[in-house]
């Protein structure tokens, strides 16, 4: 299934744009799509953490994607 | 229980966050105003670049307002946080609380700009003579 992802902050930056999209397999993971990111994007890899975002809540590692989610990549925020 | 929350990309305006919280009710208002400091570990600091998930940062600062509810006795509260690029001096997050006493109105501020540090997505780029850095993003 194809997906497209925000990114923001650092991740925008390391990722190319503010948005991505790819290829992930059917019934994937949150866990899954983070561990295809940092191949495909090493330097996200090398952050404190990052977190990824399904429909504007935080991410388990075993949340399940659908094309349809609001998906992002949430690096280390530091606000206020 | 009144919550105001916003994120926005034109200058705070302080007295409009402390109104949003001022109550008949209220013994006190605790303000707690985020500034941009000139540096960074004896760096100069020349701007600050914040960046915010806009839709989830507004969902993560309601979560962190219906809490201060659930553990003070507070009566309102509202959350506003900048975007955009920040001069040294410019305000980049208010948080005001209302509470009958002061007690509850400090402490549930003080978790407010605590919890809002880890758990909003919000982001900020400082901005230094001889480069750039995300804050936090490197171990």
């Amino acid at each position: 299934m194809k997906i497209t992802l925000r990114a923001f902050g650092i991740a925008k930056e390391i990722c190319g744009g503010s948005t991505l999209e790819l290829e992930l397999p059917e019934q994937a993971t949150a866990g899954q799509l983070k561990q295809l990111l940092v191949e495909q994007y090493p330097r996200l890899g090398g952050l404190t953490s990052f977190l990824l975002g399904v429909n504007q809540e935080f991410a388990e590692p075993d949340t399940r994607i659908s094309p349809s989610d609001e998906l992002a990549i949430i690096p280390p925020v530091s606000g206020g | 229980m009144k919550i105001q929350l916003k994120i926005s990309d034109t200058p705070l305006d302080l007295m409009a966050c402390i109104n949003q919280v001022t109550d008949p009710a209220c013994g006190g208002i605790d303000v707690f105003i985020g500034t941009v400091r000139d540096e960074t570990q004896g760096k100069p600091v020349l701007r600050l670049e914040f960046e915010a998930y806009e839709s989830m940062a507004l969902r993560e600062m309601q979560k962190i307002a219906e809490q201060t509810f659930e553990h003070w006795p507070v009566l309102s509260i509202a959350i506003h946080h900048r975007t955009g690029v920040l001069e040294v001096g410019d305000v980049a997050v208010v948080i005001a609380v209302g509470a009958a006493h002061r007690a509850a109105a400090f402490e549930a501020c003080r978790y407010a700009i605590d919890t809002l540090k880890l758990t909003v997505p919000i982001w900020k780029k400082e901005v230094f003579e001889d480069g750039e850095v995300w804050v936090a993003a490197h171990p």
